[in-house]
């Protein structure tokens, strides 16, 4: 069936089951890859982009369900505070092989714009859904205290 | 899942024969220049192009990379070289991988293309820099010609060609003449202190990619219209044949295909990927299990300790190990066991393939082209130069991808072949790995056991050393049997533990190969995974036994290693080992060499009320001989130690009745963010050529972080992960 999805500012109408995950609708619809796929079942955040705002798996967001919603992807995120991580995150050569970084990138953004100055207790609590096999963990704290640092500045 | 590979493997032959010991070999027959028809046809007319460095007129300096960068740092690496010898500017430099061509793309010390065993710097360091430095005297002697003034007075810096007379060129205005310039055979490399990148700073060239999203970067993202997907359907048993399926439910999902009969299960063909895997959970087969792995781990596990117990293959015996032994005043002894482990790339295993009847490409994250493109072709009966290869950047690997068998390109071929054979010619198909496919697949790193037995006289000095070790042999049964196991020994099992540069007077190692379906693999630092364990928890628990402190007690034993006792003495100066600690905290700490470097890691944690811990912090010292680029070695080291740490705490492949109970993240917990300690590296300046840094961070901090527990606890784990003893 005909779906209409807003992403990244821009509608978009996908013909897909309602309950066809965003991710794949995401990745081979619109064959936006820069959302990745690492687990499926939301326990690594490979997936992760902004419904409204807010980090959500899209590997276990329905489509059917996204009606009006506005879903904001690495390819799309702008922004104070996604400015500031993306230019930490290259300052600091955060990514390895870099196949989570854009799950990474989208909750840290989220994790500023709601928490501009964060801890390290609360970028644990944010960040702990991200799963990063290479263990890039160090350098993301680093680059979230860094992002922090370069909005206030 | 062998009976699949028998086939290409026998055709993949010729390959075979190039296949050189995996020793480290002098770097000779450099090959900087070459004729590459592939290449030279896409070139322009003033373009230079070179096999490892291409020049364009607008001013674009490209490094061909013959490593996979599965995120090792590979491409920046080999970039750093050339752009240094090259005087190039940093923001002229890109990379693309090389194509499929073991003549010119080999890696020296395997004797064909590919990547792995810490070795794309080692073996690339005079190569790539030879060959910056070659386009370097073709520029030079391009200007020279133009201005009619002596080569020698010409300089090269940022990439700007400069001479005294106020003259001044970019490459790109120089690249037509100069590739004109006959290749200076062998060029005058700079000396260390000319260098302007190498031990100093060279951003990634991938980092922009990466943190953007950018398209096409990896396999999985790789898209065309009319591309298909496939994900297989496989016994749930490791060496479980098709025995029937009923495939009708599967076939009314939407944007289904096909389903192809796979030796290893059943392909679910879709037009895209979530089609694909819903499809599959529709399949219901039947497997013949009558050659499959049907034990579960704790059984395996006793056949491994039996083994252990008793004489097996020698890898070592000097000394008069047993008679020392036999009349020792105490005898420790102590058994160890350490599970299967899942690789988990982040990005799963996956190919692209497409298959016109006559010629073949392939995409993918390809870590070994030359078996990976053998079998290929040898699948789809076609000969080798029919098949190119696109390396693509790789999600990780950590040795997933370097697969002996190349069991996912065999495959792929069979469906590209398929395809071909149903007449949807030449359309690219990606098989994709689920990560519950990727969990539940093999390919693991061995399980294994360990029995130690050390012997001390009265004064509590070790008197000999006696080691045995079980488990399936990573080597044996592959193609590099016979290149690698001459005497039978498979080196990568007992590595790190035979050949320790710990004096004892008397050793003896022995090894035995534990026979199952259940493939196994290389692992991040392979042996030393276990055997770093083994020595590093060992020698711990000898020092207490001798009442010594642990640092001075390595120092004392260690012969002959002065790498290993700098690397040591700095690791424990920075961690300011001794010094007192809040209470609660306890150091541990860990020395070891792998893949010619040398690192030591001084482990803080925390122990908490209810018996848990945490590491608080590492401090690792390293040397890897000249350090290319510091900051990816600072960074291999915080990954390595990363992926370890993830490991010990609380990964863990079991079966029960041949069925893998792990299937996902879920319940294979990577590390994550709150898991990681505070980390802080130091590197030891050296002149030293270039070894491996991917993987040497990895061995110690295994042991560092036991033997901090046992600082706390009094006693060290022999069995992994930790999770098994309540303290995650």
């Amino acid at each position: 069936m005909s779906i209409t999805l807003k992403i990244n500012g821009e509608t978009r109408t996908v013909d897909a089951e309602p309950d066809t995950p965003l991710l794949w609708v995401l990745r081979d619809d619109l064959q936006m890859t820069g959302t990745k796929f690492g687990c499926g079942i939301a326990s690594c955040g490979a997936c992760t982009v902004h419904q409204d705002g807010e980090p959500i798996r899209s590997c276990q967001t329905f489509i059917g369900d996204l009606e009006g919603a506005n879903i904001t992807t690495i390819e799309g995120v702008n922004g104070k505070a996604a400015e500031a991580v993306q230019a930490a995150w290259q300052e600091l050569d955060v990514p390895q092989c870099g196949y989570c970084q854009s799950g990474q990138i989208l909750a840290a953004t989220a994790l500023l714009a709601e928490t501009p100055k964060p801890t390290d207790e609360d970028i644990d609590a944010a960040m702990d859904g991200n799963v990063c096999r290479c263990a890039t963990y160090a350098r993301i704290r680093k680059a979230i205290h860094l992002a922090a640092d370069k909005m206030e500045g | 899942m062998l009976h699949l590979l028998q086939k290409p493997l026998e055709a993949a032959k010729p390959s075979r024969r190039t296949f050189l010991k995996m020793s480290a070999g002098t770097v000779g027959g450099l090959i900087i220049a070459a004729k590459l028809p592939n290449i030279a046809e896409a070139a322009g007319a003033d373009e230079l192009v070179q096999p490892f460095v291409h020049i364009r007129p607008d001013n674009s300096v490209v490094v061909i990379v013959k490593h996979l960068d599965k995120g090792q740092g590979a491409a920046t690496g080999l970039a750093t070289l050339v752009a240094d010898e090259l005087d190039a500017s940093i923001e002229q430099v890109s990379t693309e991988f090389a194509p499929s061509n073991p003549e010119v793309y080999k890696n020296f010390l395997f004797g064909v293309q590919g990547t792995g065993g810490s070795t794309a710097i080692a073996n690339s360091f005079q190569q790539y820099r030879q060959a910056g430095a070659a386009a370097k005297a073709m520029i030079i002697a391009a200007a020279a010609k133009n201005w009619e003034v002596p080569a020698g007075e010409i300089s090269i810096s940022g990439g700007v060609v400069s001479h005294a007379s106020g003259k001044s060129a970019t490459f790109g205005e120089l690249v037509g003449a100069a590739a004109a310039q006959e290749v200076p055979a062998e060029p005058t490399l700079k000396t260390p202190d000319q260098w302007v990148y190498i031990g100093k700073s060279f951003p990634r060239v991938d980092t922009r990619n990466k943190t953007v999203g950018a398209p096409g970067t990896y396999t999985m993202d790789f898209q065309r219209d009319d591309m298909l997907v496939a994900v297989v359907a496989r016994s749930p048993r490791f060496g479980g044949k098709l025995k029937s399926f009923d495939a009708e439910e599967a076939k009314a999902v939407p944007g289904m295909v096909d389903v192809i009969t796979l030796p290893a299960g059943v392909a679910v063909v879709a037009k895209s990927t979530w089609p694909a895997i819903k499809a599959r959970e529709l399949i219901s087969a039947e497997w013949d299990d009558s050659a499959a792995e049907t034990r579960s781990t704790d059984v395996m596990m006793q056949e491994l300790a039996a083994m252990a117990s008793t004489p097996g293959i020698s890898v070592r015996k000097d000394g008069g190990a047993e008679a020392a032994l036999a009349s020792a005043a105490k005898v420790i002894e102590v058994d160890y066991e350490f599970p299967f482990l899942a690789h988990g790339t982040m990005e799963p295993l996956d190919v692209v393939i497409s298959f016109d009847g006559s010629a073949a490409e392939v995409w993918a994250g390809s870590q070994i082209q030359t078996i990976d493109h053998n079998v290929t072709a040898a699948v789809l009966g076609i000969p080798f130069p029919q098949v190119k290869i696109n390396t693509l950047w790789a999600g990780g690997s950590f040795g997933r991808r370097a697969t002996p068998d190349a069991h996912a390109y065999a495959e792929a071929a069979i469906l590209a072949r398929a395809l071909h054979e149903k007449g949807t010619s030449g359309v690219p198909i990606k098989i994709v790995w689920t990560r519950e496919d990727d969990m539940t697949g093999g390919y693991y790193r061995p399980m294994s056991a360990h029995k130690v037995k050390v012997g001390l006289d009265a004064s509590g000095n070790v008197v000999a050393w006696s080691h045995r070790m079980a488990a399936k042999s990573i080597m044996k049964g592959t193609a590099f049997e016979p290149m690698v196991m001459p005497n039978g020994i498979d080196h990568n099992m007992t590595e790190g533990a035979h050949d320790t540069t710990y004096a004892f007077p008397a050793m003896e190692m022995d090894q035995h190969f534990a026979e199952t379906p259940v493939p196994v693999l290389w692992w991040r630092s392979v042996g030393h995974t276990h055997s770093g364990y083994v020595m590093e928890t060992m020698i711990d628990r000898l020092a207490k036994e001798a009442g010594e402190d642990p640092v001075a007690y390595r120092l004392k034993m260690i012969k002959d290693d002065p790498r290993k006792v700098a690397v040591l003495k700095l690791a424990a100066e920075k961690a300011g080992w001794g010094s007192d600690l809040p209470e609660g905290r306890y150091r541990g700490v860990a020395v070891h060499k792998s893949f010619g470097s040398y690192v030591a890691e001084v482990a803080e944690v925390s122990m908490r009320e209810d018996g848990t811990f945490k590491v608080e912090k590492v401090v690792c010292a390293v040397d890897c001989g000249i350090p290319v680029n510091p900051d990816n070695i600072v960074a291999q080291i915080e990954g390595g130690l990363g992926y370890g740490l993830g490991a010990i705490l609380r990964n863990e492949i079991t079966l029960t009745d041949g069925v893998v109970d792990q299937t996902n993240f879920d319940t294979y917990e990577p590390i994550r963010m709150s898991d990681v300690p505070e980390i802080e590296v130091h590197i030891i300046p050296s002149t030293e050529a270039p070894t491996g840094i991917g993987e040497p961070g990895t061995p110690p901090i295994g042991p560092a972080v036991a033997n901090a527990i046992a600082a706390a606890k009094g006693d060290w784990v022999t069995s992994l992960p930790l999770s098994k003893h309540g303290l995650v």
